[in-house]
């Protein structure tokens, strides 16, 4: 298998360079553009291993939208990149202490599942096999929604929750704005819309200067 | 039609795969990009006959080569980068839409088969491709480093986000019924169904278009609305935004959005005649008809579909910005979500169709 791992170390160090480049860029909107260029990397790996549905999900969701919605709000921020430059050295310290105990974390756990095999649980030093007789999407379902459906309901609900939240902070209803009403404007009729008014024959009178006049007699 | 090595083991088989891969590729390619030649002149004479004029008819007989005359006008011309531009993200705009759109090629089935990648969530790798399409449209805005192109690309990609969405509940409404996210298989499972229990056994009453009909019409909507057709063409309304987002594009980039822009415009056309109109099987399996290749029934189908498309940019006027996002949100959103439910439940507890 040449040419998977060929493939592997192609999307492993792109995957890792656009991280990098995530946090070096001095332009926000090319850091984005490297986020979502590491995002469709990590699709690829998905691929490699044979996830083709979460792939395509990573895609969809995290790609096709996500970061669309990030790139715009970026696009219109008006950042001052001195002033973020000099908070960037002010945390550079802390940054590097989360990152290195992260990476702390995870050689301790590799270097324990190469040396000693025994030394964690079954179930976690071992990947979950591959199923050959179901497609991907299929096993996902299987387990997803019956095993697993009331976590997927509860994140389904934290999700509309966070929506739900998002709305009652941001809607506000101006009074004064004339918004179009499409069921209105199709009830109207030849009755409701119209006035038909009888102008006397014989040279006219506007009937606003007419009334003045009356008033002013 | 399987001239693929069986295993992958030897240096041997490599090198036959990918040949033959790359080969049925560029073939693939060079056929699409030659009939979407002719179909952007049908769309030009379409509307022209609509408006009573002649369109195209000075290059070659009926004017048939006027595509490629165009095409060899935008190549031959210079090149311009504004000053103020980011021109790495300049250049990188156009060839995201083409580059995206023609990948999309690459799992769509034009015969039984007959696809250059037959994998199997090939509904989601479409579905994934296309969204990714604003890209090139925000890109290109956004690097252009001026005015109009960056309020158009900001409507355009709010309207193609909007639009995924109930072109994703669609979608789902017919992979329910179909079982499956193989395109393949999808075409298949539209050979039994409502025609066979009428005594029509594998015709065109057969297809999803007649038991999925509001799905189908909110499918075509939105496919227009998301490839950016008219009437939803706000991205480059002339008489807002001058030409939106391409305003400081010229020469081959240029050439290079507007044929990204119209394979999607196919890919979608394509997508539709999968989903709803049978893919590559015959209106009725009797003699003629189904002597015919499959490939050709599935060419007349996209063409179908890409007139219709045309005749809607002749005659319906543009909507404006709030009467788009309220369609998209307010009617497709709420009546594809409720087909959803419907169909599951009908195929669940309703008569046995399939």
């Amino acid at each position: 298998m040449t040419l998977t791992a060929a493939f592997f170390y192609l999307f492993a160090v792109l995957t890792v360079f656009s991280g990098v480049m995530v946090i070096s860029a001095k332009n926000p909107v090319h850091a984005v553009l490297y986020l979502i260029l590491a995002f469709f990397n990590a699709a690829g790996l998905f691929v490699l291993l044979g996830a083709e549905f979460l792939a395509m999900l990573l895609v969809v969701v995290y790609v096709g939208a996500v970061a669309v919605l990030f790139l715009f709000v970026v696009m219109m921020l008006d950042v001052d990149f001195a002033e973020l430059r000099a908070g960037f050295m002010k945390n550079a310290s802390l940054g590097a202490l989360v990152g290195l105990v992260v990476l702390a974390e995870i050689v301790t756990f590799v270097a324990a599942q190469v040396w000693k095999p025994g030394v964690l649980p079954a179930g976690i030093a071992r990947a979950a096999p591959i199923p050959t007789d179901v497609s991907n999407t299929m096993a996902l379902g299987q387990v997803l929604y019956t095993k697993y459906v009331y976590f997927f309901q509860g994140a389904g609900l934290i999700l509309l929750t966070a929506m739900i939240g998002a709305i009652v902070l941001t809607l506000r209803h101006k009074p004064g704005v004339r918004r179009q009403n499409i069921s209105e404007q199709n009830a109207r009729t030849k009755t409701t819309a119209m006035d038909v008014i009888k102008v006397p024959s014989g040279g006219y009178t506007i009937p606003d200067k007419a009334a003045a006049k009356a008033e002013g007699a | 039609m399987n001239l693929y090595p069986k295993s992958l083991d030897t240096w041997w088989d490599w090198g036959l795969w990918l040949v033959l891969t790359a080969g049925l590729s560029l073939l693939l390619l060079v056929v699409l990009l030659v009939i979407i030649a002719f179909l952007l002149l049908m769309d030009r004479k379409v509307w022209a006959a609509v408006q009573m004029r002649r369109g195209p008819n000075v290059v070659g007989p009926f004017g048939l080569f006027q595509s490629f005359a165009d095409l060899l006008k935008f190549a031959f011309k210079e090149p311009l980068i504004p000053a103020g531009a980011d021109k790495g993200l300049f250049l990188l705009a156009p060839l995201v839409t083409s580059v995206l759109a023609l990948a999309a090629w690459a799992v769509i089935p034009v015969g039984n088969g007959l696809a250059i990648a037959n994998v199997n969530v090939g509904i989601l790798y479409l579905f994934a491709i296309s969204s990714l399409g604003v890209y090139g449209i925000i890109i290109g805005g956004w690097a252009s480093n001026s005015k109009y192109p960056f309020l158009s690309s900001l409507r355009s990609a709010a309207q193609m986000v909007s639009y995924e969405v109930s072109i994703g509940f669609v979608i789902i409404t017919v992979l329910l019924c179909a079982g499956s996210l193989n395109l393949n298989d999808i075409v298949k499972a539209q050979q039994i169904g409502i025609g066979t229990r009428l005594g029509m056994k594998a015709s065109l009453l057969d297809w999803y278009w007649l038991p999925l009909f509001p799905m189908f019409v909110v499918f075509f909507i939105s496919a227009l609305a998301e490839t950016n057709r008219p009437p939803f063409d706000l991205v480059e309304a002339e008489s807002e935004l001058v030409a939106g987002f391409m305003v400081e594009y010229g020469s081959t980039p240029y050439l290079l959005f507007m044929l990204g822009e119209y394979v999607a415009i196919v890919t979608m056309c394509a997508m539709t005649s999968i989903l709803f109109l049978g893919g590559w099987l015959p209106p009725l399996d009797i003699a003629p008809l189904n002597w015919i290749p499959g490939p050709l029934w599935f060419l007349i189908k996209i063409t179908f579909v890409f007139f219709m498309f045309a005749m809607v940019k002749a005659m319906v006027p543009r909507y404006r910005y709030d009467q788009l996002m309220r369609l998209g949100w307010k009617v497709f959103l709420p009546l594809s979500l409720v087909m959803v439910v419907v169909v599951a439940g009908l195929l669940q507890y309703g008569p046995q169709v399939r």
